[in-house]
């Protein structure tokens, strides 16, 4: 569920990333090995609880589109009925299913994102 | 051509009592435009701003000459720039380019938010941003460069062209385009001067004087001032500090009470809502470089999963609305 890029994607880069020559004290350099460092960080925590988080909102879709089917097939659905207009985006059952999904991926993505911390505190109310 | 042996070159017409340049060395910066640090002999700290010949710009970026004669006339309205030294000549050998003066401070936001030695200064840095953004606002626009003008519908509509063009799939962003273009405010009766990225890292700190310049006019245009104001309190350029919305530092009422108070905070928060929405589809642009080929670096890749920080600020300011 999780993607751009998806994990697959991320190990690619991170494998190529780690076949390059090391150049000592170049600063570019320093900073993409962090970024990797990253990544890597990234691609654990998606191991751990994607497939978690993707049953759980495969759940949560079903539920508020009155349909079945596979994550991509039901996201693709939920998108399309925003983009028409079939439901509106400040619908609670919807903006539940958003907030569970933000939740989720930032979980994976940077769980220390202070819009997390934002979120929990009701923060859209005062930031 | 030699950056460096152009420089020196120049610099007697850079400053009357200089002779050469020294020290020329690039700073770290954009693929399509080089920035340089140098120093002239008589001790002056100079800046070089260039885009090499065939280096393609970005579709809405402004030509140099047009960014210096904005920077020029932001300075003479009484806004802090980095004062422009001269706009180069295709004899001076350095392409598309122009020299202003450097500078001393902090640029990383992390810093700025965070650093003990910004303590005292970030006090009154949101109020100072108000006061730094009304001036550039009332910059007279007859005489200045053709810029682009746009508006909240205009803005919404091109990213969203650009969103369905990635073929991506995020409700959050899909929901958050139908909810701001519900609520999109009217263009403004007078569009004004907009700098277009005014955030930390575009904004020169100092950790006595303050914000002593505003840098990177590349993305300014015509427009609404609220755009400008919105775009400082975007959650991605708080790093970490988000309680103070303006930039990680400081509070709405301030920014909007240093700005005169003639802008509501529902047309501030509009366009931060929008700034989020336009750098979670940003993001998805810089992954998409990953995936084409076009840069296949590991920080292009990663850049794609900030979209998820953009996603979760707009909840937040959904579930507020």
């Amino acid at each position: 569920m999780i993607s751009h890029p998806t994990a697959a994607e991320l190990s690619e880069a991170v494998a190529a990333f780690d076949a390059e020559p090391a150049v000592p004290g170049d600063a570019r350099q320093a900073f993409l090995a962090r970024v990797a460092d990253n990544a890597r960080a990234t691609l654990a925590r998606e191991a751990e609880y994607g497939a978690r988080l993707e049953a759980e909102a495969v759940a949560r879709l079903t539920a508020l589109l009155g349909q079945t089917g596979d994550f991509a097939t039901l996201n693709a659905g939920l998108c399309e009925a925003l983009k028409t207009g079939a439901i509106d985006p400040l619908e609670p059952a919807l903006l539940a299913h958003l907030r569970a999904t933000a939740i989720g991926q930032i979980a994976i993505d940077q769980p220390t994102y202070g819009g997390l911390a934002a979120l929990l505190d009701g923060g859209g109310r005062s930031g | 051509m030699d950056v460096a042996a152009a420089l020196d070159h120049l610099a007697p017409r850079l400053s009357p009592t200089a002779t050469r340049a020294i020290n020329a060395r690039r700073l770290s910066g954009g693929a399509s435009l080089e920035t340089w640090a140098f120093d002239l002999d008589d001790g002056t700290p100079l800046i070089l701003r260039r885009r090499p010949e065939g280096a393609a710009m970005r579709e809405t970026a402004l030509a140099l000459a047009a960014e210096a004669a904005l920077i020029r006339a932001a300075d003479a309205a009484g806004a802090p720039t980095p004062s422009v030294v001269q706009v180069c000549a295709p004899e001076d050998g350095l392409g598309e380019a122009y020299v202003m003066r450097r500078l001393e401070g902090e640029t990383l936001g992390r810093r700025i938010v965070r650093d003990e030695a910004f303590a005292a200064v970030r006090l009154g840095l949101a109020r100072r941003c108000g006061q730094v953004l009304a001036r550039i606002h009332a910059v007279p626009t007859e005489g200045l460069p053709p810029l682009a003008t746009s508006d909240a519908r205009g803005e919404l509509a091109r990213y969203e062209a650009i969103y369905r063009e990635l073929g991506a799939r995020r409700p959050i962003l899909e929901a958050a385009f139908r909810w701001l273009e519900a609520i999109a405010p009217p263009p403004p009766e007078r569009p004004v001067l907009v700098h277009g990225d005014f955030r930390n890292g575009n904004l020169m700190i100092h950790p006595t004087g303050g914000l002593v310049g505003v840098l990177d006019w590349e993305l300014a245009h015509l427009g609404d001032p609220a755009e400008d104001l919105g775009w400082i309190c975007v959650n991605s350029w708080r790093f970490g500090a988000w309680k103070k919305p303006v930039g990680g530092f400081g509070d709405y009422d301030d920014l909007l009470d240093g700005h005169g108070g003639g802008i509501t905070l529902d047309r501030v928060r509009f366009w931060q809502a929008l700034g989020s929405l336009k750098w979670g589809v940003m993001c998805l642009m810089m992954y998409q470089s990953f995936v084409t080929g076009a840069d296949r670096s590991i920080e292009r890749a990663m850049i794609g999963r900030r979209t998820s920080e953009t996603e979760i600020d707009l909840v937040a300011l959904m579930e507020a609305a």
